[in-house]
C-alpha cells in the first residue's frame, strides 16, 4: 500500500494543514493576551498619569517673605505682654499688619500700580492666624519688625504652577494682572519662592477661602487610627474564628450555614456596614460621632470576612501530613495547630490581612453615615483618648476637596490621591514581600 | 504569647469604648450650601477663641435636620445648617425626641445664578424663557402640547440658534426647589400655561403647580445629582450647556463662566440683598437651646457666626458669596437673648 502523496503530508519535517491551523491559533491567542495586558496597562498609565499631572504640584507651595512691624498700640494696648490679654487682638487686627509689610516691600521694588486691597489679597488668609499664634507665643516681639514667611494666596500660587495666567486673571474676580506683576517682581527680588510644602502632609484641612493652607494631617492621623483599630480587632477575631472553623469545628449543618454567611458578608456593600455602625455603635452604645473608634469598628466588621476567608485558605494549604506528624509524636490538637500549622500559614494570613486593611483604607461610604465626612481642623489627641476625638480619613478628604468651589482644590484632591495610592502600594508591596520571603511550597 | 496580648488589648479597647469622654467641641451638620460658610466661621472661631474648632458635616438640609431631631445629649449634634426653613413635620419629630427649644438663626441669602461658558453667547433670561425651554408641556395657541423647542431661538427670537442644553440641580438639592418655584413656576404663570394646566386638572391648583414644574425628559434638561463642580465639568465638555449654580460658586470661577441676567438684573450680592434679583433664598442654622452651657463654645459660636465682622457686608462670608442679611442686627439680638421658635 503505497501512497506518495500522503507520505509527504505525514512527514514531521513539513507541517500539515491542521498543525498550521493549531500553531496559528496559538499565536493568535498569545497576541490576544498581550493586547489584553497592554489595554490594562494603558488604562493604568492614563489614570496614574492624569493624577500625577494634576496632583504633583500640590506638594509645592508659594511662600512670600515679609518684614512685619508689630506695633504695641494695636496688639497690646495694656503693655503688660500678657498673652491672655493679647488674645483680644483677633486675626482681623493682624491681617492689615501683613498687608502693610508687603505693601512696603512692593514700594521698595517700585511696584506702585496696585491697590491696597489687592496687596492684602495676595497673602493667604491663614497667614494672619499664623502671625497671631507666633506673637502670642513670643510676646516680646511686640514693638519690633520681624521677618515672617507667609503662604501666598491660592491664585498667586496657581500662577506659578500654570493654573492662572494673565488672560484668565483678566476675567477672574479673585485675582488681577496687577497682582501677578507684583508677584513676578517679588520673585525677582528673591522674596517669593515656590518650593516643597511639608504642610500639605501635616496641616489640617482649611476652609474654602484658603485652599493654599489645606493639608492632610488630620486625615492621615484618622486613617492610621482606624487602621490600628481594624488590625487590633479584626486580626485576632478573624484568625481565631478561622482556626476554630478549619481545625476544630465538626462539619455539620451549622458550620455550613456559618460558612455560607461569611462568604455572603464578604459581598455585602460597604454602606450597609455604615448603617449598622450608626445604629449600634453611635445610637445604641453611645460612642461619639465622627470618631476614628467608630470608623475602625465599622471597618473591622467589613474586613473580617476577607481575613477569615484568606486565613482559612492558607490553613487549608498546609498539608495534613504536618498535622498527622505532630499528633503522631504526641502533640495535642492545640499544640499541633499553634506550633506547626499556624506558623506555616502565617504568611498567607498576613497577606490576607494586609489586603483587607488596604481595602478598608480606601473605603468612604460607611464613614459617610457615622459623621466622618466632615470639616475637622483639630488634630485628634494621641491614642487611646484620640480614638474618641473627631477626625476624617484620607478617602473622605479627597471626596470633600472635589466638592469645593475653588479650582485650587482640584490639585489638592489629586495630591491626596497620590498619597493614598502610595500608602496602598506600600501595603501591597509588603504583602507580596512577606509571601515571597516566607511562603513554603509543598 | 503575642496572640494573648493582642486579645487583651482588644478587650481593653472595648472596655474603653463604653466610657466615652465628654465632648468639648461644637458639632454641626446639614446643608452642603451652608457648609463652606460654616467652615469659614468654624476656622475663624477656632483661631480667635480658646474653644476647639467646631466639626462641620455636610449631607444636606434634610439629613442634617433629621440628625438634629434625634434627641438631646452629647451623642447628638448641636447645630443644624439648612438652606430652607425647618418644616412643621420636623419640628414635631424634634419634639417627640425631646428637642423642644430650637433657636432659628437666619444668616443671609444665597443667590441662584444661570451661567454658561465664558467664550460662548451671553443671555438675558426671563422666567418665561426657562419655562419654554425646559417644561414638559407648553402652551401653543391655547392648547397644551409636548415641548417642541429645540434651540434657544425657538424659545425667544432674540436668542441665538444655540441648541438647548441645561444642567439643573437634581431633586435632592434644595436649590432645585427654589429653581422650580421662582423660575419655572413663575414662567408657567407668565406664559399662560398655568391656567391651561388648571383647567385640565379640574381647577386643582396643587395639581396645576405640579404639572408646571414637570421638566422635559428628552435629554435637554439634565439633572445633576452631584455638586456644582460636576455642573461645571459638564459645561466644559458641552460648551452649549447652561448651568444652574450658587452665586458663591460662580464668584469663585469667574474665569470660566459668564453669568446671565434674570429679568434684566445681573446677580450680585447687592442686587440680591436689595431684592431686585428674583432667584434667591434665605439660609439658616438651628441651635439646640438645651445644649447651650453644656457644650462649651456653642453660644459663642452662634454669636460669632452672625457678628458684623463675619456675616456683615464686608465680612469673609460676603466675600465668599453670601448675601448679607439687612436685618442682621435683629438676628444678633435674637441669638444673644436665645429666643426659640414659637416664642
Amino acid at each position: 500500500m503505497t501512497a506518495p502523496s500522503t507520505a509527504a503530508s505525514t512527514s514531521i519535517m513539513v507541517a500539515d494543514a491542521r498543525t498550521l491551523k493549531r500553531n496559528a491559533a496559538e499565536k493568535r491567542f498569545r497576541a490576544y493576551g498581550l493586547a489584553a495586558i497592554f489595554a490594562g496597562l494603558l488604562a493604568l498609565v492614563l489614570l496614574v498619569g492624569s493624577i500625577l499631572n494634576n496632583g504633583a504640584s500640590a506638594f509645592k507651595q508659594t511662600f512670600i517673605q515679609i518684614d512685619v512691624t508689630l506695633p504695641e498700640s494695636k496688639l497690646d494696648k495694656s503693655g503688660v505682654r500678657d498673652p491672655e490679654v493679647m488674645k483680644k487682638a483677633t486675626t482681623v487686627t493682624y491681617a492689615p499688619l501683613l498687608r502693610d509689610g508687603l505693601m512696603a516691600k512692593l514700594d521698595e521694588l517700585g511696584v506702585t500700580d496696585i491697590e491696597k486691597k489687592e496687596v492684602g489679597n495676595m497673602i493667604s488668609k491663614e497667614a494672619a492666624a499664623q502671625l497671631r499664634n507666633h506673637v502670642l507665643a513670643n510676646p516680646n516681639l511686640i514693638g519690633q519688625t520681624i521677618p515672617f514667611e507667609v503662604l501666598a494666596n491660592g491664585r498667586i500660587d496657581g500662577f506659578f504652577k500654570g493654573r492662572v495666567d494673565f488672560a484668565s486673571a483678566e476675567l477672574d474676580k479673585n485675582v488681577s494682572p496687577a497682582q501677578l506683576n507684583a508677584a513676578l517682581a517679588l520673585e525677582d527680588a528673591g522674596s517669593l519662592e515656590t518650593r516643597f510644602n511639608l504642610g500639605f502632609l501635616t496641616a489640617p484641612d482649611a476652609s474654602d477661602q484658603r485652599p493654599e493652607a489645606a493639608g492632610l494631617g488630620v486625615a492621615i492621623l484618622g486613617s492610621l487610627y482606624m487602621m490600628g483599630v481594624v488590625l487590633l480587632l479584626a486580626l485576632p477575631i478573624g484568625v481565631t474564628a478561622s482556626i476554630y472553623l478549619e481545625e476544630f469545628a465538626p462539619t455539620n449543618r451549622w458550620t455550613d450555614l456559618i460558612e455560607v454567611n461569611i462568604s455572603n458578608l464578604a459581598a455585602v456593600p460597604s454602606i450597609v456596614f455604615g448603617i449598622l455602625g450608626l445604629a449600634i455603635f453611635i445610637n445604641f452604645a453611645g460612642l461619639p460621632q465622627s470618631a476614628p473608634i467608630v470608623g475602625g469598628l465599622v471597618l473591622t466588621l467589613m474586613t473580617l470576612p476577607t481575613i477569615i476567608i484568606a486565613t482559612r485558605a492558607s490553613l487549608k494549604s498546609v498539608p495534613p501530613s504536618i498535622r498527622d506528624a505532630a499528633l503522631g509524636v504526641g502533640a495535642s490538637k492545640m499544640q499541633a495547630v499553634f506550633h506547626h500549622v499556624l506558623p506555616l500559614a502565617a504568611p498567607g494570613i498576613l497577606t490576607g490581612t494586609i489586603i483587607g486593611l488596604a481595602q478598608a483604607l480606601g473605603e468612604t461610604a460607611p464613614l459617610l453615615l457615622i459623621g466622618m465626612v466632615a470639616f475637622v481642623r483639630e488634630y485628634p489627641a494621641g491614642p487611646p483618648e484620640g480614638l474618641f476625638d473627631p477626625a476624617t480619613a484620607l478617602p473622605v478628604q479627597i471626596y470633600n476637596w472635589t466638592q469645593r468651589a475653588d479650582p485650587a482644590f482640584v490639585e489638592r484632591a489629586s495630591g491626596a490621591i497620590i498619597i493614598l495610592l502610595l500608602f496602598l502600594i506600600v501595603m501591597n508591596a509588603i504583602a507580596v514581600m512577606l509571601r515571597r520571603r516566607f511562603e513554603r511550597r509543598w | 504569647m503575642s496572640f494573648a496580648k493582642l486579645s487583651v488589648s482588644a478587650l481593653a479597647m472595648t472596655v474603653a469604648a463604653t466610657a466615652a469622654s465628654a465632648r468639648d467641641q461644637v458639632q454641626v451638620a446639614g446643608s452642603s450650601t451652608v457648609l463652606p460658610y460654616a467652615a469659614i466661621v468654624a476656622e475663624a472661631f477656632g483661631e480667635n477663641f480658646d474653644f476647639p474648632t467646631p466639626v462641620v458635616e455636610s449631607g444636606g438640609s434634610s439629613a442634617g435636620l433629621k440628625k438634629f431631631c434625634e434627641g438631646l445629649g452629647e451623642g447628638t449634634i448641636d447645630v443644624a445648617n439648612a438652606s430652607r426653613k425647618i418644616k412643621d413635620s420636623e419640628i414635631k419629630a424634634c419634639a417627640e425626641n425631646g428637642v423642644t427649644d430650637i433657636i432659628e438663626v437666619q444668616i443671609g441669602y444665597d443667590g441662584i445664578v444661570f451661567a454658561s461658558d465664558i467664550n460662548g453667547e451671553s443671555f438675558e433670561f426671563t422666567p418665561e424663557d426657562w419655562f419654554l425651554a425646559l417644561s414638559d408641556k407648553v402652551a401653543v395657541d391655547g392648547a397644551l402640547v409636548d415641548n417642541p423647542n429645540k434651540t434657544w431661538a425657538d424659545v425667544n427670537a432674540n436668542f441665538p440658534a444655540q441648541p438647548l442644553a441645561a444642567f439643573v440641580p437634581g431633586t435632592k438639592h434644595g436649590t432645585r426647589e427654589v429653581f422650580e418655584d421662582k423660575v419655572i413656576l413663575a414662567g408657567c404663570e407668565a406664559t399662560g400655561a398655568f391656567d391651561l394646566f388648571k383647567a385640565a386638572n379640574g381647577d386643582d391648583k396643587k395639581a396645576a403647580e405640579k404639572a408646571c414644574i414637570a421638566l422635559r425628559t428628552d435629554g435637554v434638561s439634565v439633572d445633576i445629582d452631584g455638586d456644582y463642580t460636576e455642573t461645571l465639568a459638564r459645561i466644559e465638555s458641552n460648551k452649549d450647556g447652561i448651568g444652574v449654580f450658587g452665586l458663591a460658586f460662580y464668584e469663585n470661577n469667574t474665569d470660566k463662566l459668564q453669568v446671565a441676567t434674570m429679568s434684566g438684573v445681573t446677580p450680585s450680592t447687592e442686587s440680591i440683598a436689595s431684592g431686585e434679583y428674583p432667584v434667591s433664598r434665605p439660609l439658616f442654622f438651628y441651635v439646640k437651646k438645651a445644649h447651650i452651657g453644656v457644650i462649651p463654645g456653642l453660644q459663642e459660636y452662634a454669636e460669632f457666626f452672625v457678628s458684623e465682622e463675619i456675616a456683615g457686608p464686608d465680612g469673609p462670608l460676603a466675600e465668599y458669596g453670601l448675601v448679607a442679611d439687612p436685618e442682621l442686627e435683629a438676628t444678633q439680638e435674637l441669638v444673644a437673648s436665645q429666643n426659640t421658635l414659637g416664642m
